[in-house]
């Protein structure tokens, strides 16, 4: 027998009121040593439980009730507690989902890196730091000798999940489970993660199962791939393979739904010239005010932006970007405190006491969240018939007919309104919500991460929902995402933000030919591609930027300098930069032009769908 | 421990006297207006008008309320909290009488409740829905929902009536012995104990099983590490905070609520000194008492705040 990981018939129940349900039903799958397999599917696919029971460990609420899961030589399920406790984080090792809360908030991170190897006596604890330094360093955390001197909240996202590497990394185990360990990742950050696992899963020749929802990740890591759904394999084989000629119906869709924009296509000529919603020389922010009434906290810097009637825009960026804090001025929940908005001519108030109903009638916003947006108490009928009562104050007869109306036109069944949110699948809510927010017969919805909280399929179809609503009613939207693909498949012009300031704006054809502003390129081609040996090839890289000297004491500098590549010492951190009008018809916020951008920069090569199907 | 923690423990304790200074008007408000006059109480009701009135000028009930109040809190600082009426004895030598009472049973209370309570919330937690926590859990909540009364008399009906280990009234006057200490203080000490251990043990099992929830706990247990050593590393760092806060809590009872237990055993405790001033109008009396029992309770509430503060890495290094 030469795999070393035999997963046969594995089986395990969710105990619930109504007596348990078998939510992984019958896996099996083999990996050799050295190998890295990839468990893919949707939320509920099992995929995560699978992973735990590699570590012979069930979730409350769930029992491993069958198969065998043999690791090395030692059969998990078989095992009692106190074995299994001697081989977990010694043996196999785990590598959670979120590292900012798989950490311990009350411990520094040294501490709970060595702990597990600490307590299984695989050496001193001297010996165990010296060697979590070593790891620190070959996972290219930046100050390796002392970054494990602080806390879990005094270190970034992607740094917390190298650190988690480490810990999972120090007892040299046979096995390591990751669990969607950068689906919380902005992409940028994502892809020197990625490369940090790679490059330390082969250089230590680690055998390791990936977890993750994200073909393209996967792509990236696996040798194997096993697609599960509803707790099942439906297709298993090595990636190449699976990526060129997929067998399985599911696992075509799954392909499909990963690059939204290679499939659907914003509806041309729905944009009219007249403006809808104008922003000027916006600035907000949270905090304290200022004598001058500035924010302690400024989100937003010197926005202009301009919603043409019927039109979508997308605005992208990394999280702390200031793009949901623009929706939230929109939406009149944060007061600027520079800069006016002007809707379909009106002054549109910074508060919503200074806004008419009408104006409140007009603007709609959907929520990246519909569990926690809709009243789980109230009924989809209630939830749409609010809003229907308040500002058209229908009744009877004809509040029952608009809600179906509202159901049909957001393509679900009549049926549903006497349900409540959570009788409904997550992108059944979705749809709800969004018909909340079009039961207003708004002329601009802001949508808000909208299809992120969703499975890639299911969000797919959103999306092409959201695109018919616009061709049918003619409805602008401010779109906010972090996912470039999204926002191309559905969007007309898009806006790029980084910490605050508008750095790029042009139409939908711009962002795939460059020149693109430094960080728009950074961000276009950190998002992995569906193609195997793209992480290893793709243009982007995390090597030495240019050196500059001290920044001067300019306001204004580039925000994006301490990242840039293409920085120019004595220019940018010197002198502001200046707004600027590329070849391809965007406008950019840097020093650089056309000539000296497109020296480094490469196309965006957006693969059809036919190159796998 | 840097300039930010100073700083912030230096906001919480400014908090704290201005919450005192409120209080201590809106209790010098409250006794105001209180029906019944000093004067006239003292006097008994075959007063004069005209004794009453002079000796009204002589307490200063004359002036105005602004002014009463200045004065009085200017006392209050300087020490002198007054002249009880009812006992014709400085308010200060009064309470010097009885708050080492009260404190000496606090103390103990406090020393026997605090480690049962914290083992029984732990150890439920650790058995969450087995039978240990459902046995535990059902005598809490009994503990709870029986009145104090009903428990100090049944302690007393026992241990002392028909069993007669113990007194049944408790002199904290004349111990001279451990052994004594021990037979004065049983009986207050397990009708206190009987209170309030509920209330922290289940505040500590819902503070603990909150973090053995969490990702970090599931990944502990993923890296082999014991459940013991998980409740204890790293489950009981992160739960410092509510559980002090309800320890806080359920002490700052035992120096002014309990009446009841004082009255039972007859023990000179600084609950009962104050249900006499109020029923004797003993206004001064009420103040002082009043005052004590907040700074008392802020006292508390504040070390529980610090604890917190001082328990978790992200206020410590803000």
């Amino acid at each position: 027998m030469s795999e070393l990981i035999r997963v046969e018939d594995l089986r395990v129940v969710a105990c619930g009121e109504r007596g348990e349900t078998e939510i992984v039903k019958g896996v099996s799958f083999a990996l050799e040593k050295g190998e890295v397999l990839a468990l893919i599917g949707e939320s509920g696919s099992g995929k995560t439980t699978i992973a735990l029971a590699l570590l012979g460990y069930a979730r409350r609420g769930c029992r491993l009730s069958g198969g065998v899961v043999q690791v090395g030589e030692h059969n998990m399920l078989a095992l009692s507690e106190q074995q299994l406790q001697s081989l977990r984080g010694n043996r196999v090792s785990y590598i959670a989902q979120s590292a900012a809360a798989a950490f311990n908030p009350a411990k520094k991170l040294i501490d709970q890196v060595v702990e597990g190897a600490l307590i299984h006596g695989l050496g001193t604890r001297v010996a165990l730091e010296a060697k979590a330094i070593e790891l620190f360093r070959d996972l290219a955390l930046p100050d390796p000798d002392h970054i494990g001197q602080r806390y879990p909240h005094q270190v970034s996202g992607g740094q917390l999940q190298r650190v988690m590497a480490a810990m999972a990394l120090i007892s040299d185990p046979l096995l390591v489970v990751l669990d969607e360990p950068t689906t919380a990742l902005d992409v940028t950050t994502q892809i020197d993660v990625l490369r940090a696992f790679k490059r330390v899963v082969r250089e230590r020749g680690a055998t390791a199962v990936y977890v993750s929802h994200d073909l393209a990740v996967v792509a990236q890591m696996a040798d194997q791939i096993v697609v599960l759904n509803g707790g099942q394999i439906f297709e298993q084989s090595a990636t190449a393979p699976l990526l060129k000629g997929p067998s399985h119906e599911y696992t075509r869709s799954l392909l499909a739904a990963a690059r939204p924009d290679t499939t659907i296509r914003p509806p041309c000529g729905i944009a009219e010239e007249t403006p809808l919603l104008t922003i000027q020389g916006l600035t907000a922010g949270y905090g304290n005010k200022n004598t001058q009434g500035m924010p302690a906290i400024r989100v937003l810097e010197d926005i202009d932006l301009t919603v043409r009637r019927g039109q979508a825009i997308g605005v992208i960026g990394e999280s702390g970007s200031g793009k949901s804090t623009l929706a939230r001025v929109v939406a009149g929940l944060l007061t600027p405190a520079l800069g006016g908005l002007t809707f379909d001519g009106q002054p549109l108030g910074g508060s919503l006491c200074e806004r008419t109903d009408e104006q409140f009638r007009r603007i709609q916003m959907v929520f990246q969240n519909a569990d926690t947006a809709l009243n789980p108490m109230h009924s989809i009928s209630t939830i749409l018939s609010r809003p229907l009562k308040m500002y058209f104050g229908l009744k009877g007869a004809a509040l029952r007919e608009r809600i179906g109306e509202l159901l049909d036109l957001v393509r679900l069944p009549r049926s549903l309104a006497e349900r409540r949110p959570s009788e409904l699948s997550g992108g059944q809510k979705q749809r709800v919500n969004l018909a909340r927010a079009l039961a207003a017969k708004p002329d601009l919805i802001l949508c808000d991460e909208v299809t992120s909280a969703l499975d890639t399929v299911v969000g797919a179809a959103i999306l092409e929902l959201l695109r018919d609503l616009r061709q049918q009613l003619g409805v602008s939207y401010l779109f906010i995402s972090h996912d470039i693909s999204t926002v191309r498949a559905l969007c007309d012009d898009i806006v790029v933000m980084y910490s605050g300031h508008k750095i790029q704006a042009g139409s939908r054809q711009s962002f795939a030919q460059a020149p693109f502003h430094p960080y728009t390129d950074l961000l276009i081609h950190s998002v992995p591609e569906l193609r195997q040996g793209w992480l290893e090839n793709c243009g982007t890289t995390c090597g030495e930027l240019p050196p500059i000297g001290p920044k001067a004491n300019v306001a204004e500098l580039c925000t994006f300098l301490g990242r840039c590549p293409v920085r120019v010492d004595g220019l940018c951190n010197r002198t502001a930069p200046s707004r600027r009008v590329i070849d391809g018809g965007s406008e950019i916020l840097c020093h650089h032009d056309s000539a000296e951008l497109r020296k480094t920069q490469q196309d965006l090569i957006t693969l059809n769908q036919g190159a796998y199907a | 421990m840097n300039s930010n923690t100073l700083w912030l423990i230096g906001r919480r304790l400014g908090a704290a006297i201005v919450t005192l200074l409120i209080v201590s008007m809106v209790v010098f408000a409250i006794t105001a207006v209180l029906p019944g006059d000093a004067a006239q109480q003292s006097l008994g009701q075959f007063a004069t008008p005209e004794q009453v009135a002079a000796l009204r000028l002589k307490l200063g009930l004359d002036q105005p309320g602004v002014v009463r109040y200045l004065h009085w809190l200017m006392n209050l600082l300087s020490g002198d909290m007054g002249q009880s009426v009812s006992n014709a004895m400085p308010v200060g030598e009064l309470m010097a009488g009885r708050v080492p009472n009260t404190l000496m049973l606090a103390a103990a209370t406090a020393l026997v409740s605090v480690p049962v309570a914290l083992l029984l919330g732990i150890g439920s937690a650790m058995g969450r829905g087995g039978r240990v926590d459902s046995f535990l859990s059902f005598v809490t909540l009994a503990m709870v929902a029986v009145p104090e009364f009903l428990v100090a008399t049944l302690a007393v009906l026992i241990f002392a009536v028909n069993l007669g280990w113990l007194s049944a009234l408790s002199y904290a006057s004349d111990i001279t012995s451990p052994w004594q200490f021990m037979r004065t203080y049983a009986l207050p000490v397990m009708t206190l104990c009987c209170v309030i251990v509920a209330q922290m043990a289940r505040m500590t099992r819902a503070a603990v099983i909150d973090q053995l929830d969490s990702p970090y706990v599931e990944m502990a247990r993923l890296k082999g590490v014991s459940p013991m050593r998980i409740v204890l590393r790293h489950a009981l760092p992160n739960a410092i905070g509510p559980i002090a806060n309800a320890i806080a809590l359920s002490l700052s009872y035992l120096l002014g609520g309990v009446v009841i237990v004082e009255t039972i055993f007859n023990y000179p405790g600084i609950a009962s000194l104050m249900v006499d001033a109020v029923t004797n109008r003993d206004m001064a009396l009420v103040q002082a008492c009043t005052m004590l029992f907040c700074t008392a309770y802020l006292g508390l509430v504040l070390i529980a705040d610090l604890c917190a503060i001082l328990s978790n890495p992200r206020l410590r290094n803000q």
